[in-house]
């Protein structure tokens, strides 16, 4: 039968009314189950699970911190106080008096595995041996790089008893417990299941490998959240761990689930349609819409550094002290913060006032222009006779926040103490690849000083690697060939003081003499940006790259 | 036709064997540590010397080839470096992923593009003509990404209406074919869709204007012949050099859009090429350019069968 124009019209509507529904229907939330907690990351890819998470410190943020114990553990329950060590699942330690390579940890009793097996000496000598025993069954070569790395002195460990472990070094080194952070516990019984499930694996490496990967997706370790779901590339879900050992750490929040989203403005649309309850790093543009829709914005200064890191070769500019203190004096930070949305911190140093290493500097890091010219000037510099210097960066990379335009801002603003900076932008990997390689390499492309951005936690990381005579191109990154034997002697200091406030003091000293030197110019200190849902309570954000998952609640 | 179809396999092999050398040298002569997926920058040198002769990077490059080669005959790409998952399920799982959202991106593209082609070729010269042509100039022209992002702006962080990123509520691993899941294309097989639209509009409307310009025609609308039956001659004359077209966009738009699939966070091939490039994860991107390069010829060789057995012609020069 034929229809009526006015059929077609009220199928037509139909239609179109279908479609408006189905199109005005609000976005449905990532599959929530209880009170979940979902997050958008910045890592491309879901860090690691095995418990030796990459992708940096969000790493250990997000896939170490909450689903592992270390030995040692940061206190990250104050927003207002240096984040410092505190105990974890060693209840206390000490260096051997007969010995100082040798270290004893007193672990603590009663501690559970996700899978139900206990934790005790032998799981700390099985993932210390998962790095460094190649002889291992369950030796891991993927998880050598950021956990060697990380603790380079740590060369075994060995049971006492059940709950003594000792752990031996290559040679006196009292920042073995600060280095112990990043070692996370995973459970060699759940690691021993995966690898008896593939029997048909003959090769005894690969067996390991692929009963790594299937750890990965199933992971145990002892921390206040247990894996849930894994998707590769896509998404985590962690469960709350609500037998965990510490009272105050056992979570609020039923679930967590984890999204990577590399792209900022992709984040800031997860949140602002409700997608995703916090963010990390929202796009700076997009802060004033965040605010204004209601989400908090969370900022702390982090134990970060962006500087630039002078060359003390041969023919260097940086050689003079008066022109490295007058670069320091030359940049109104204040003016880049508010270019930046106010999102950094202003440095004083390495690490900022009121740290155990802060060491009372003499040289004062500040906005001063009229002494920096002075500086300058008397270093025979001025108008008419400029000094050239050329500085390698990137255009993007991990913790580089926004490397062209602060540049750009250094290279104006050291213009006014007669600096012509010429700025050489390279690839990311090529930058990180010459910071070892240091200044007096070809791939330096004749640089005088390079922007290589880093974390500030541990003594080694912050200070040591930078301003050692041991750590020159190609052992580690004193790209600059800052070689000065009281600085030896510092560190030394610093190394073999083993009671906690010697060591402090050591490195507070440490600390102080490399301000008055200077190797660096201090530009900025990140301060770790994220937008969170206004439901959400208890998010401390501490003086550090991680956060407490397990003190969130959600409204 | 069979002989045909022979012959371009074979012709195929030497061009998959360059492909494979292509991408092993491209991907080791780019700067960088090969390592900087599984190594920090902080590490010592001692470090990374010794994980370079764990992972063999410190072998000859021919000797790394010819391993990498064998094994990829026979079907085994390796493991990624950084998750130790194998590249074949790795790349596997997103090409199924990027192949949802290109089909749905080439239907769209195909759809309007021809649609907005033919209308223009039909009446050339005309406003509508001007009209159509200004859409497709403007599909060709707009930076995707940007198109993306706006789209973004306005229909999720605006409107709520649509999901700005991801593949579904539980991921791609829990896809079903249901609202829930495919309202988390739209967005992105729209943006996707934008410049193979253009581009086939563009082809299209050349394509009628110049057939609806020869001598054939004339004669079929002397001979009295209805419109639709010229439309049908018009439309099969044009369809070898159309499927050619949509048959490359198709290629293009199965490798993924890298900026697509990253703003919209699409678990596809082009979010894991980004990742694998800014990982450096040398398995993981051999494996996935060398899957996608197959592709693209596989599907030129669909492309060529396909316009043989449309257009005789082909065949028989």
């Amino acid at each position: 039968m034929k229809k009526t124009p006015l059929q077609y019209s009220w199928r037509r509507a139909g239609l179109v009314a279908g479609s408006v529904l189905l199109l005005s229907m609000p976005a449905l939330p990532v599959m929530a189950q209880g009170k979940t907690l979902r997050i958008a990351m910045t890592a491309a890819d879901i860090p690691k699970t095995n418990g030796q998470p990459d992708q940096g410190f969000e790493g250990n943020r997000f896939t170490g911190i909450p689903l592992f114990d270390a030995l040692t553990h940061w206190d990250l329950s104050s927003e207002d106080k240096p984040s410092v060590l505190i105990p974890g699942l060693a209840t206390e330690w000490a260096v051997s008096d007969s010995d100082k390579t040798k270290w004893i940890f007193k672990l603590r009793q009663g501690v559970k595995f996700h899978d139900g097996s206990d934790l005790k000496a032998a799981a700390i000598v099985w993932n210390v041996q998962k790095v460094l025993d190649k002889s291992a069954p369950h030796f891991a070569p993927d998880q050598i790089g950021v956990t060697v790395s990380r603790m380079p002195n740590l060369v075994s460990a060995r049971v006492i008893d059940d709950y003594t472990v000792e752990l031996t070094t290559k040679e006196p080194d009292s920042f073995i417990p600060i280095n112990l952070t990043n070692l996370f516990i995973a459970s060699p019984a759940h690691w021993q299941k995966k690898y008896d499930a593939l029997a048909s694996v003959s090769d005894p490496a690969e067996r390991a490998k692929q009963a790594w990967a299937a750890f990965s997706t199933d992971a145990s370790g002892s921390g206040p959240f247990k894996m849930a779901s894994f998707s590769a590339r896509e998404r985590v879900e962690y469960a709350a761990n609500k037998d965990y050992w510490d009272a105050k750490r056992v979570p609020k929040i039923d679930r967590v689930v984890l999204l990577p989203m590399p792209e900022a403005n992709a984040r800031t649309a997860a949140l602002l349609s409700g997608q995703v309850d916090w963010i990390e790093n929202p796009a700076p543009d997009a802060l004033s819409a965040i605010k204004g829709k209601g989400f908090v914005i969370k900022a702390n200064a982090q134990p970060h550094v962006w500087p630039w890191q002078f060359s003390f070769a041969e023919g260097s500019p940086w050689l003079d002290k008066r022109v490295r203190h007058a670069a320091n004096l030359c940049v109104n930070r204040e003016e880049l913060k508010e270019a930046l949305n106010g999102l950094m911190e202003i440095p004083k140093g390495t690490v900022p006032p009121g740290h155990p290493w802060w060491g009372n500097p003499k040289f004062d890091i500040k906005y001063d222009l009229e002494a920096a010219k002075k500086l300058m000037t008397e270093a025979g510099y001025g108008p008419n006779k400029r000094l050239k210097v050329k500085t390698i960066t990137s255009a993007s990379g991990s913790g580089q926040m926004q490397p062209v335009p602060m540049n750009e801002f250094l290279q104006q603003a050291l213009k006014e103490c007669f600096f012509d900076v010429e700025l050489d932008v390279i690839e990311w990997n090529a930058l990180f690849t010459n910071w070892r390689q240091g200044a007096k390499d070809p791939g330096s492309r004749g640089a005088h000083a390079t922007n290589v951005t880093f974390a500030a936690m541990d003594p080694f990381f912050a200070m040591v690697r930078f301003t050692s005579s041991k750590t020159v191109p190609p052992v580690s990154n004193n790209w600059g060939y800052f070689v000065n034997p009281e600085f030896d002697d510092l560190i030394a200091k610093a190394r073999t003081s083993f009671a906690d406030k010697d060591r402090d003091a050591a490195l507070a000293n440490l600390h102080a003499r490399i301000v008055e030197e200077a190797p660096f110019l201090w530009v900025a200190h990140d301060v770790g940006p994220r937008a969170i849902s206004p439901k959400l309570k208890g998010v401390v954000q501490p003086k550090s790259w991680f956060i407490d998952l397990a003190t969130v609640s959600m409204e | 036709m069979l002989t045909y179809i022979a012959k371009r396999v074979i012709y195929t092999l030497p061009i998959m064997l360059g492909v494979a050398i292509v991408c092993f040298l491209l991907v080791h002569i780019a700067p960088g540590d090969p390592l900087v997926s599984v190594l920090p920058p902080d590490a010592s040198e001692q470090l990374r010397q010794q994980m370079m002769a764990l992972y063999g990077f410190d072998r000859p490059y021919a000797e790394q080839f010819l391993k990498w080669l064998g094994r990829a005959l026979g079907g085994d790409l390796g493991t990624s470096i950084r998750t130790n998952r194998p590249v074949v399920a790795e790349v596997g799982k997103a090409v199924s992923n990027t192949l949802m959202l290109a089909a749905l991106a080439t239907v769209i593209g195909f759809v309007l593009g021809s649609l907005f082609g033919f209308v223009a070729g039909s009446f050339r010269d005309t406003w509508i003509d001007k009209v159509a042509s200004a859409i497709s100039v403007t599909g060709v022209s707009v930076p995707h990404y940007w198109l993306g992002m706006v789209l973004v702006i306005i229909f999720s962080a605006q409107l709520g209406w649509l999901p700005p990123t991801g593949a579904g509520p539980g991921g791609s691993d829990n896809w079903v074919w249901d609202w829930a899941h495919i309202r988390h294309m739209i967005l992105p097989a729209v943006t996707m869709s934008v410049i193979p639209m253009g581009i086939i509009a563009r082809t299209v409307r050349a394509l009628v204007a110049e057939i609806l310009s020869q001598e054939f025609i004339a004669g079929l609308k002397a001979k009295g012949m209805s419109a639709f039956g010229i439309f049908r001659h018009v439309v099969k004359n044009a369809a070898p050099t159309a499927l050619a077209v949509m048959g490359i966009q198709l290629g293009y738009l199965l490798g993924g859009s890298i900026l697509i699939e990253t703003v919209f966070s699409w678990p596809g091939t082009g979010l894991l090429l980004n990742d694998a490039i800014f990982q450096r994860d040398l398995p993981l991107l051999q494996g996935t350019i060398l899957v996608l390069a197959c592709f693209f010829v596989v599907l030129n060789l669909i492309v060529d069968v396909m316009q043989t057995a449309i257009d005789p012609r082909i065949a028989r020069s």
